[in-house]
Parts: C-alpha cells; structure tokens; sequence
C-alpha cells in the first residue's frame, strides 16, 4: 500500500468519536499547560502517563501527541502577552512578539503564531507521513551498531552542542546516565546499584525522574527567588485580524520556519528550542525591514513559530521510525509507548499500522482543533495567565505527586520524588541543563545493550564500531558535534550557542 | 584564585560542592562495579562495564568543574529565600510520611496548604481544607474512573469503599 493509502486507513482511525475525544482532550490540555508559564508539555505528559494505564493505548498515545503540539501553540500566546515563554521552544517569540503586544499589536501577533503553527504543522505532519516509510526502510537495514552510533549522536547534540558550556551539558547527560545504571541489567539479570533495596531493582522511573526535575524543581526554584517575577499581562487590543501587510510577509517566514524546523526536529540535532532560534536568525537576516527587528517585527513572531511545531513534528519521525527520542518529551512519550508493551520502530510500523497511522492522521486533526482552540477562544486562555501562583503551583504539586503515587505509592518512590526535585532546583539554579538527564535515563540503559549486542556479534572486537560506512560517518559527526562547540567556545564565539540553549522540551 | 571581578566574592564554593557531589556519585559507581561479575562473555563487556565508563566519566567532569571553579564562578546565582524550599520539601516529606497513616487526601492537603505558603498565601484555614477538598475530589475521580491504585484512609474507604 502507499503512504497516501495508509494515510486514509489513518484517517479513518482517527475519525472515531473515542480517538476524537482523545485528540481534543490532549491538544486541550497541552494549549493549556503551553499558556502556563511553568509547566510543559514533557512535564504533562510525564503527569498523564500512570493515569492512562488502564486507558486504550491507541487514544492515549494520540492524546500525548495532541499535548506536544498543543504545548507548542499555547506557549506563543504567554511569550507575547507575558514577555515569559510558556515553554523553551517560545523563547525567541517573547523577542519580538512581547514589542508587538507593547505596541497594541498583540492581536496580529497572537494570529501570525496561531496560523503559521498551523501552516507548519500541517506541512510537517505531512512530510512526516511521507518521510517515515523510507525511514522504516533504511533502518531494516541497521544493526545494533548503528544503532549505538545514532545514540551517541543523540546523546552529543542533547547535551554538548549548544547551550552554555559542554561541561555543564555532559554532567547532566552523564548524571542522568549514571542513574539509569540503577537497576537489573538487561542483559545479564545482574542487580547494579541497588544496595539490597528491592524498590530499586526496578530502576528509576521515567515518571518519577521527569516530574521531579520539571515540577518540583521548578516550583522550589519560582518559590525560592527573593526578587518578585515582573508579571505584567498586556491586554489584546483590538481585533487578532492581521492587515493584507502582515499576511504578505507572514507566509514567507511560515514557510521558511517549516523548512528550519522540520530537519532539525527530523535528524538528532535537538528540539524545537534550537529550530526557532535558527528561524528567527534567518527571519532577521533576510527582512526587507531589519530595522523593525527589536521593536516588534511580525517575522520574528511568524517565523519561529512555524519552525518550533515543525521541529515537534520533525522529532516524531526518529521517536516513531527508530524509537529514538531526541527531546525530553519524545523521551517521555517513549516511555508512554513501552507502558503500553509498544516498542517504536521500523516494526511497529509492520505490526500496528493502524495504530502508527492513526497517530499520524490524528495529528492533522489534532492540528485543525488547534487553530480553532487558539484563535475564536484566545482570549480564554489569556484568563488562565491571571490564576494567582500559589494556586497554580499547589495544583500542580498536588497533580505532580498524584502521578508518582498511583505508579508505586512506595515511601522509596516518593523519597526519590524529593531527592531529585531538589536536583532539579540544584540544576536550574547553576544553569545546568535539564532534557540530558531525562534522556541519559531512558537511552543510556538502550544504548549500553546496543553497544554489548554488537560487540558480541563481533567476538569482542571493537572495529565493527567503524565497520559500516553509515555507522563510521555517525559516529564522526558525533565527535564533530562533541569538539567544533568547544572549539567555538575557547575561542569566545560561544554567545550563539548560549542562546539556542536548550531548555526543557 | 579569585572570581570574575564584580561577580564573585571569593574562589566559588559551589563549584567545589558540585564537583564534590559528583566524585562520589561516580566512586559509589566504581565501587559497586567491583562486586559485579567482571566476566565479560563474547562481548568482551559484561555488565560492570558502562558503570565502569560512566562512574570514571563523573570523577573527571567533577575534576573539570573543580578546575573551572578555581577560575570562575559557575553560574551568577540571585540571592535564594531558604523558607520556601523548607516549605516545599517539608510538605513532600509530610506527604511522603502520612500517605499510609491517613490516606491520600489528608496527606496531600498538607502538601497543598505547604506549597500555597511557600508561594505567600498563608492561611492555613483556607489552605487546608481547599487542598483537602480538592485531593479528595481527585481520589474519586481517580481511584473509581481510572483505577489508579491510591492509599485511601479512613474517610476515602468510608466515601468511596474499599
């Protein structure tokens, strides 16, 4: 069958009332914690994963999806009415859009964010229904070895590449790879770290580890500053109708974020944070009004906008063709699908079609719910902004320890819970980056098995590493990955890498 | 020996904490490496291995951040109120503590009035029976729709059944 028919079988899964109301449900839920400044869509979904266990995985898979593009909307709308991101990824948004909101063009802003997510999610979810099968193809063909090396790569640009120092980006990596070392060893059976306590034998949970360092953490780090946060919520003035001015230059940065966004997201090279950052470079570089930038240019909010969903939907095509998470959300939802016994990959595209097509189709779907729920409704969500913060995060702990206790109610989860929320405030406090210790624990543990598999295959003999042309060439972009930063660094360049830093989704 | 001037005060403390915390993580890691079987099988690397590499990866990042912080400050950190963070871990702690004594909803309202006293809404009158409200609202909903394994206390068992 061709992807077009697989797209339709798809459709047709995901124009199920039930699949429908999951849908709707997650981009719902994901717009809202998006316009919430605070909570993400990685944290959301770490939250909803013991909730759905009992739940049709089908559904709760798409509404997983739903909340990653929906965090991705509806954190536009807190970086320009706020001039604070609603989540990482909407970081270069507050540059401009925060001016436009100042300027009494709040409305115009909202609506560039709104359509152009929706013009590059579009675009993206097709591309990545096209891109997938030969994606499945190709890795038919990859071994345990290349697999190992496409982690390393993952491993590389999660931490080292951009941000603020690899020093500070390899600690989080390997602290996270350190704690996935907890646990019996998949291969052997051997108990590894587990000091006689029979709760850790079972390694550290996802869930447990990502609501940690994204709820706690964040809510100890807001509670612990001193100065007050300046929260100022500019009113929409006026109607959100952009003139004939702002669609003529709107479309070309929607279009060029599509094209930023979706490789970026597609190869391992980070997530949406870096892909709208690249974007609103590109918007600068090549307006006809450079002098506008700073002071509230439409293309700087078009832009990045675009290029931010386009990168979320870029990074399910390695999640779902070779269960590779490249962000900490794709790392989540990659435990999302193992707690349904699904392992991503080329073959789950053989063994549940339905299910991989339904994801995709659904995402469309997903997509057209978005637009409505952000632009007729804006306003709503704008009333969520006004939720006093000792509410909003006395909710959000509430809901945060909910889900570790309905995954294991044990005083050795919980204490974990504490422990790393205080890592997480310790990291956020020394700048220290978040996303590499949640992927370190779920790929670390992946890539030791690769790597052992195919040093077994060949007796031991570690040339097989380099063996295959695809395997040696991912492994040397790997080392590039690790060495051109600090290189670029030494030399004083590091600013630019600073500021594509990423964040937390 | 001294901090960037303008930023630092003395040589950074934090950085040696940090780097600190770090070695022994990573020794703790070497240490129980040596108790597993160091038989390596066709591999060559058996399970002590990537512990192994990780436990050495941390002592020498812990060295690198060490060194770094002879020289500069780790990161310019705003002056932090300690209350809150009292606050919240004593809420988490109380929860932890009290979960199988009486049951999720209590428990959780002491996290909530906690957490909404960290944040400067201190009335622990309101606090305390919203949070209340609340958690038991969400033990209903989650405990009979979703099935979700919640301890129930007294009160849950009584409302809800057993």
């Amino acid at each position: 069958m061709s992807t077009f028919e697989f797209l339709l079988q798809g459709l047709g899964t995901a124009m199920q009332p039930m699949i429908l109301l999951y849908a709707l449900i997650g981009v719902t839920l994901g717009t809202a914690v998006g316009v919430l400044p605070g909570i993400g869509p990685a944290l959301t979904v770490a939250l909803l994963l013991p909730v759905t266990y009992g739940l049709d995985p089908a559904g709760s898979l798409i509404m997983f999806a739903g909340i990653y593009y929906g965090g991705m909307y509806g954190g536009s709308t807190t970086s320009i009415l706020l001039n604070t991101p609603g989540e990482s990824a909407s970081i270069v948004t507050a540059l401009e859009g925060n001016r436009m909101a100042k300027a009494g063009r709040g409305g115009p802003a909202l609506a560039t964010a709104a359509i152009g997510s929706f013009v590059a999610g579009l675009l993206a979810t097709l591309a990545l229904a096209f891109l997938a099968p030969h994606i499945v193809k190709l890795a038919l063909v990859f071994g345990p070895r290349e697999y190992f090396a496409l982690m390393m790569l993952a491993f590389v640009t999660v931490s080292a590449a951009f941000g603020e120092s690899t020093l500070k980006g390899l600690t989080s990596l390997f602290i996270g790879l350190g704690l996935a070392t907890i646990g019996i060893d998949s291969l052997t059976g051997q108990a590894r770290m587990a000091f006689g306590v029979p709760q850790l034998l079972d390694g550290i949970e996802v869930t447990t580890l990502a609501v940690a360092l994204f709820a706690l953490g964040e809510c100890l780090f807001v509670a612990a500053q001193t100065h007050g946060l300046d929260d100022k919520v500019e009113a929409i003035k006026g109607s959100v109708r952009m003139t004939a001015a702002d669609w003529r230059r709107s479309w070309p940065a929607w279009l060029r974020g599509t094209a930023i966004g979706f490789p970026i997201g597609a190869m391992p090279a980070g997530g949406a944070d870096i892909a709208s950052f690249l974007s609103y470079g590109t918007e600068k570089r090549m307006s006809k009004h450079p002098d506008e930038f700073g002071h509230g240019a439409i293309e700087g909010v078009a832009g990045p906008e675009a290029a931010n969903n386009a990168a979320a939907a870029g990074t399910l095509v390695p999640l779902l063709t070779l269960g590779l998470p490249t962000t900490a959300t794709a790392a989540i939802m990659l435990a999302g699908f193992q707690q349904f016994g699904l392992q991503p990959g080329p073959l789950l595209f053989a063994t549940a079609p339905q299910l991989v097509w339904g994801l995709i189709a659904s995402l469309l779907i997903a997509n057209v719910m978005l637009i409505v729920l952000n632009l007729p409704l804006i306003r709503f969500w704008v009333l969520l902004l006004r939720i006093p913060r000792p509410w909003l995060y006395a909710g959000i702990l509430m809901f945060a320890t909910l889900g570790t206790i309905g995954v294991n109610p044990s005083a050795v989860e919980l204490s974990m819970l504490l422990i790393f929320g205080f890592l997480g405030y310790g990291l956020r406090l020394y700048g220290y980056p978040i996303a590499p210790v949640v992927v370190g624990l779920i790929l670390g543990p992946m890539a030791e098995q690769q790597l052992r598999r195919a040093l077994a295959i060949a007796q031991g003999d570690w040339t097989t590493l380099v063996a295959t042309p695809l395997s040696a060439i991912l492994l040397g972009i790997a080392t590039l990955a690790l060495i051109v930063p600090m290189i670029l660094r030494l030399r004083g360049k590091g600013q630019v890498l600073t500021q594509i830093a990423g964040d937390s989704d | 020996m001294t901090g960037h001037p303008g930023t630092g005060r003395r040589p950074d403390g934090a950085a040696f904490i940090i780097a600190a915390g770090l070695a022994i993580f990573g020794a703790v890691l070497l240490w129980d490496a040596t108790s597993l079987p160091q038989d390596g099988g066709y591999a060559g690397i058996g399970p002590a291995a990537m512990p192994k590499v990780i436990g050495w990866g941390l002592i020498v990042l812990a060295a690198a951040t060490g060194f770094q912080g002879l020289k500069t400050r780790v990161a310019d950190v705003p002056r932090q109120n300690p209350v809150p963070l009292l606050l919240i871990g004593g809420g988490v702690a109380a929860q932890i503590a009290l979960l199988h004594v009486t049951g999720f909803a209590f428990a959780t309202s002491i996290l909530f009035g906690a957490t909404a006293a960290a944040f400067g809404k201190r009335n622990l009158f309101l606090t305390l029976p919203l949070g209340f409200a609340l958690a038991f609202g969400i033990y209903g909903i989650f405990d009979g729709l979703l099935q979700l394994n919640l301890p129930g206390g007294p009160l849950e068992t009584l409302v809800y059944g057993g």
